[in-house]
């Protein structure tokens, strides 16, 4: 009966690899009996060496590090101004009056129509990346801070006043955890704009990341390196994903609907 | 907190060894853009009295228990906690409404500590232990029962130690077993600590169970200001009870066919 139930687990556990193992076996099939040209799309096989020729070389690591570390930097920046001002414009009614509308005009300028700009004004050095992929995480966090304090339980902030909190204390207790689910979705968003504004940004100008090793291998035709840089993209917004749901798993583990969800 | 009688806000002739302050509400109203909810109204209570306020919906009973905390301003007239006003330096009053208003991110202990310093944990737990949820302290709100949370706001009203405990419908939204020993566990804790007490409820049996006395608002002001003379435990099968019950009721509903 017991065995039974874990097997069942392990095929729940398992069915979701499912198909991405059957895609790749479909793939290194096609690659092997000559359908797909390796010119068009490299086998597995062949990304997997790259992968590992890469790697060893230690050339794919200093890719990774350089872009991980753009991508990082600029979510400090943008993400952390966007939390700043939106517990600002939310928890005081001047701030919205004066910063709220300016913020939503530029919200709607999508920050990759400003790259002829940026490149203008920064060059392809570093600040150009950091600006771009600051500006974009910026609105997320901005918006879903500003929503997560203005919809904090009345009933609440009116109990907590009754029993002597108020200021600092106030926010402690009830206003920022209060806020923190709505806050932990504008991070969600972010970290997801974060690493498409990279991509993009890497793509059109720069001299390392994973973006202009993509960029570069295509002007030798290395299919196979360019798809390496592709899959570590993948790879990376993933992890970026899992980490934010372990934020959330823990700060929100109080509510029901975190505590069972996988 | 230990119990003392010589809180500076309680006058000398009312230092009864009790913590209840008395509460003065003269020519109070209050109006929500031009809707009068409470029109010049007048009531005396005096410290460790139990009081009931009923009436029908949205007459004003809330609002009455609101004005008294300060979360709504009269524009006219003065309310009173012991002898000083209720807006300065007031004494301790704590509010349970008819949601819990627990902190859903806060396990339980600390939801009773709400506002007090880390010193009063034993404090707290011997709270706790007296609303018989001692084994529940290091749970979330979400995993507890309706009846158990409103407990647990009860302990969390009375690990202040309160000199009044304004009580807005908190039993309104459990079963009908779990009131009745929410009742008797709010007349036992009423009955060992002495502070004043005014429950808003709309149930008229509930109000006479527990009250010495029984205020009826209807249209913002004092209908019928009834003294439970029953001694106590107020049992609902008496024929006393019965015969007030069915005076307050008859009363209130009577108020409905004039309209």
């Amino acid at each position: 009966m017991k065995t039974q139930r874990q097997q069942r687990t392990l095929v729940k556990q398992a069915l979701p690899w499912a198909v991405p193992i059957l895609l790749l076996i479909v793939w290194q099939w096609a690659s092997s009996a000559g359908i797909l040209p390796s010119r068009f799309l490299p086998a597995p096989r062949a990304v997997i060496r790259s992968f590992v020729e890469l790697s060893a070389s230690g050339e794919l690591w200093s890719h990774v590090r350089v872009s991980a570390l753009r991508a990082l930097s600029g979510f400090v920046v943008g993400g952390g101004l966007g939390l700043l001002l939106g517990l600002l414009t939310g928890s005081f009614d001047w701030a919205e009056t004066v910063l709220d509308t300016t913020i939503q005009m530029v919200r709607n300028i999508p920050p990759l129509a400003l790259i002829p700009l940026v490149i203008l004004w920064f060059g392809i050095d570093e600040s150009a990346k950091l600006f771009l992929v600051a500006l974009g995480v910026f609105f997320p966090l901005y918006i879903n801070t500003f929503h997560g304090i203005r919809s904090v339980d009345r009933g609440l902030l009116e109990m907590g006043r009754i029993y002597g909190l108020s200021g600092w204390s106030l926010y402690r207790e009830i206003i920022l955890p209060g806020a923190l689910p709505s806050i932990l979705v504008g991070v969600r968003f972010s970290l997801g704009l974060m690493w498409v504004i990279l991509i993009v940004a890497e793509t059109i100008s720069a001299r390392s990341g994973i973006g202009y090793m993509t960029m570069n291998a295509r002007e030798f035709m290395q299919t196979d390196v360019m798809v390496v840089g592709i899959l570590l993209y993948a790879i990376l917004g993933k992890l970026a994903d899992l980490l934010a749901k372990g934020l959330e798993r823990y700060w929100l583990r109080w509510n029901p609907a975190y505590q069972t969800a996988r | 907190m230990p119990i003392t009688c010589s809180s500076r806000e309680i006058p000398a002739e009312e230092q009864r060894c009790s913590r209840g302050v008395s509460v003065g509400i003269r020519s109070v109203s209050i109006a929500f853009a031009g809707r009068t909810v409470l029109e010049n109204f007048n009531i005396e209570i005096s410290a460790g009295e139990f009081v009931a306020i009923v009436g029908r919906s949205g007459c004003g009973k809330s609002t009455l228990l609101r004005s008294i905390v300060g979360l709504e301003t009269p524009q006219t007239g003065i309310i009173t906690l012991g002898n000083v006003a209720a807006s300065k330096g007031k004494p301790d009053v704590r509010v349970m409404f008819q949601d819990s208003r627990l902190l859903p991110w806060r396990r339980i202990l600390p939801n009773v500590m709400l506002g007090l310093e880390p010193a009063l944990i034993p404090q707290a737990r011997k709270v706790l232990a007296q609303v018989g949820l001692a084994e529940r302290a290091n749970d979330w709100p979400a995993t507890l029962s309706g009846g158990q949370r409103q407990r647990v706001a009860l302990a969390r009203a009375l690990v202040h130690d309160p000199n009044l405990l304004l009580l807005d419908e908190p039993l309104g939204s459990l079963d009908a077993l779990t009131r009745i020993e929410m009742q008797q566990l709010i007349e036992d804790v009423w009955q060992s600590r002495g502070f004043t007490a005014m429950l808003v409820t709309h149930d008229v049996a509930e109000a006479v169970s527990l009250a010495d006395r029984v205020i009826l608002i209807e249209g913002g002001r004092v209908a019928l200001d009834e003294v439970v003379n029953i001694p106590r435990p107020h049992t609902r099968g008496s024929a006393r009870f019965a015969a007030l019950e069915e005076r307050i009721l008859g009363r209130v509903m009577k108020h409905r066919s004039v309209f």
